[in-house]
């Protein structure tokens, strides 16, 4: 393995370490928020309503975080984390796309593809 | 009961959750689900969904430190994942057509075999006959860092472990579990690769997944961020301690005490799927 490709790989990690820090970091900062204002309203977790509208869209996640609404910062990192996974399938395509693996690009690029259709499509 | 201290005691579970799932090697996933189902009477698609989400922090955090140590074999993982990411998005779309009871049902048997591979794993003497044609086609073969050096291996039945791989990623989607025990299962024991590159791939592949099928979760709403919170920190920080205790533990007496409860959890899922 060349060194440009190890480095790639430890950049990965690096990228995977980071992402998940920042990710905790915001969901408990939202958390906190979150239990501020609504820790002592009765739980309701035993009935599935779902989720409203603006916490299933970017936009919608996005208005409720200018609000300064806990449940919006930590959706803003749950997202992040899930983004950190595109990034990592992106990456790994890169370490294929240096090695000139034809295979290995085209496989990479439909997880991608399927990973995207995952995040912005599908199930709406 | 309040929030605040419903969600304090969640997150205790789940730290819990996620320092078994890490001692035992079937990740926090499995239980996590169970607990929140059986024991804090939370609803199916919101324990699934907080699972998922959780289940790609470990394995992001995990992910981090095994990538510098040379085990993970990304050509193996990348060519899984193919079928795998293709199980996570239909079995999270299924997730939220079929009617619950069917989902504690299926749950309950896949805790069954999970609980039973995680007892019956042995190590066996590695072959020496040549690779299969297809993992020589795709250069799945590598080397992984031993004490005496890297030491080369060879890959074997591409072919089933890509088809059980498809599976592992359906229930992962369906049941937000994350699948890591099929997947070793399918790494270690049919293209029989050493168990440290199985676990380190099968961890790599694990949080793609998880984050196609989350994808679809969160755009059904099925991801409620209140409860979501505590678990994914619970069992990320559970799990990172889990790792530390594994180095000073034996793990042999942990796994059968863990058998029992994963059958009893499975005994209870199937009669909650059945009676409702």
């Amino acid at each position: 393995m060349t060194l440009v490709m190890r480095r790639l790989e430890r950049l990965i990690g690096f990228v995977l370490l980071v992402g998940v820090l920042l990710s905790a970091a915001t969901v408990l900062l939202g958390g906190v928020l979150f239990l501020w204002r609504h820790g002592s309203t009765p739980v309701h977790y035993r009935i599935f309503r779902g989720e409203p509208s603006d916490l299933r869209t970017l936009l919608g996640v996005w208005g409720d975080v200018m609000k300064g609404s806990g449940r919006g910062i930590i959706q803003v990192g749950l997202i992040l984390l899930v983004a950190v996974q595109l990034v990592r399938v992106l990456l790994t395509g890169i370490l294929f796309l240096l090695s000139r693996d034809k295979t290995f690009v085209v496989i990479t690029t439909v997880v991608l593809g399927l990973l995207t259709y995952a995040l912005f499509y599908a199930g709406r | 009961m309040a929030t605040w201290l419903f969600l304090l005691l969640v997150a205790l579970g789940s730290c819990a959750a996620g320092a078994v799932g890490a001692l035992t090697g079937m990740g926090g996933g499995i239980i996590i689900v169970p607990m929140l189902v059986l024991l804090f009477h939370v609803e199916m698609h919101y324990a699934a969904g907080a699972s998922l989400v959780a289940v790609i922090a470990t394995s992001s955090g995990a992910a981090a430190a095994y990538l510098s140590e040379g085990y993970t074999n990304l050509r193996v993982g990348m060519f899984l994942q193919l079928p795998c990411i293709a199980g996570g998005v239909c079995g999270a779309l299924l997730a939220a057509i079929l009617p619950v009871p069917l989902l504690f049902t299926v749950f309950g048997f896949v805790l069954l075999f999970s609980g039973y591979l995680s007892f019956r794993r042995k190590e066996e003497a590695e072959r020496e006959r040549p690779s299969d044609r297809l993992a020589v086609r795709l250069r799945l073969e590598s080397s992984y860092p031993t004490v005496s050096g890297w030491r080369a291996y060879k890959v074997y039945r591409v072919l089933p472990s890509f088809v059980l791989m498809g599976v592992a990623g359906l229930l992962s989607g369906l049941l937000g579990i994350g699948s890591g025990a099929v997947n070793v299962l399918s790494m270690d024991q049919i293209m029989r690769l050493p168990y440290k590159v199985s676990t380190t791939t099968s961890n790599f592949m694990v949080g793609i997944t998880a984050a196609a099928s989350a994808g679809v979760y969160l755009n059904n709403g099925f991801i409620d961020p209140g409860l979501t919170m505590p678990i994914m920190l619970g069992v990320f920080g559970g799990s990172v301690a889990g790792a530390r205790i594994l180095m000073f533990v034996n793990p042999r007496p942990l796994r059968i005490l863990f058998s029992a409860v994963v059958l009893l959890m499975a005994v209870e899922m199937i009669y909650k799927g059945v009676t409702r």
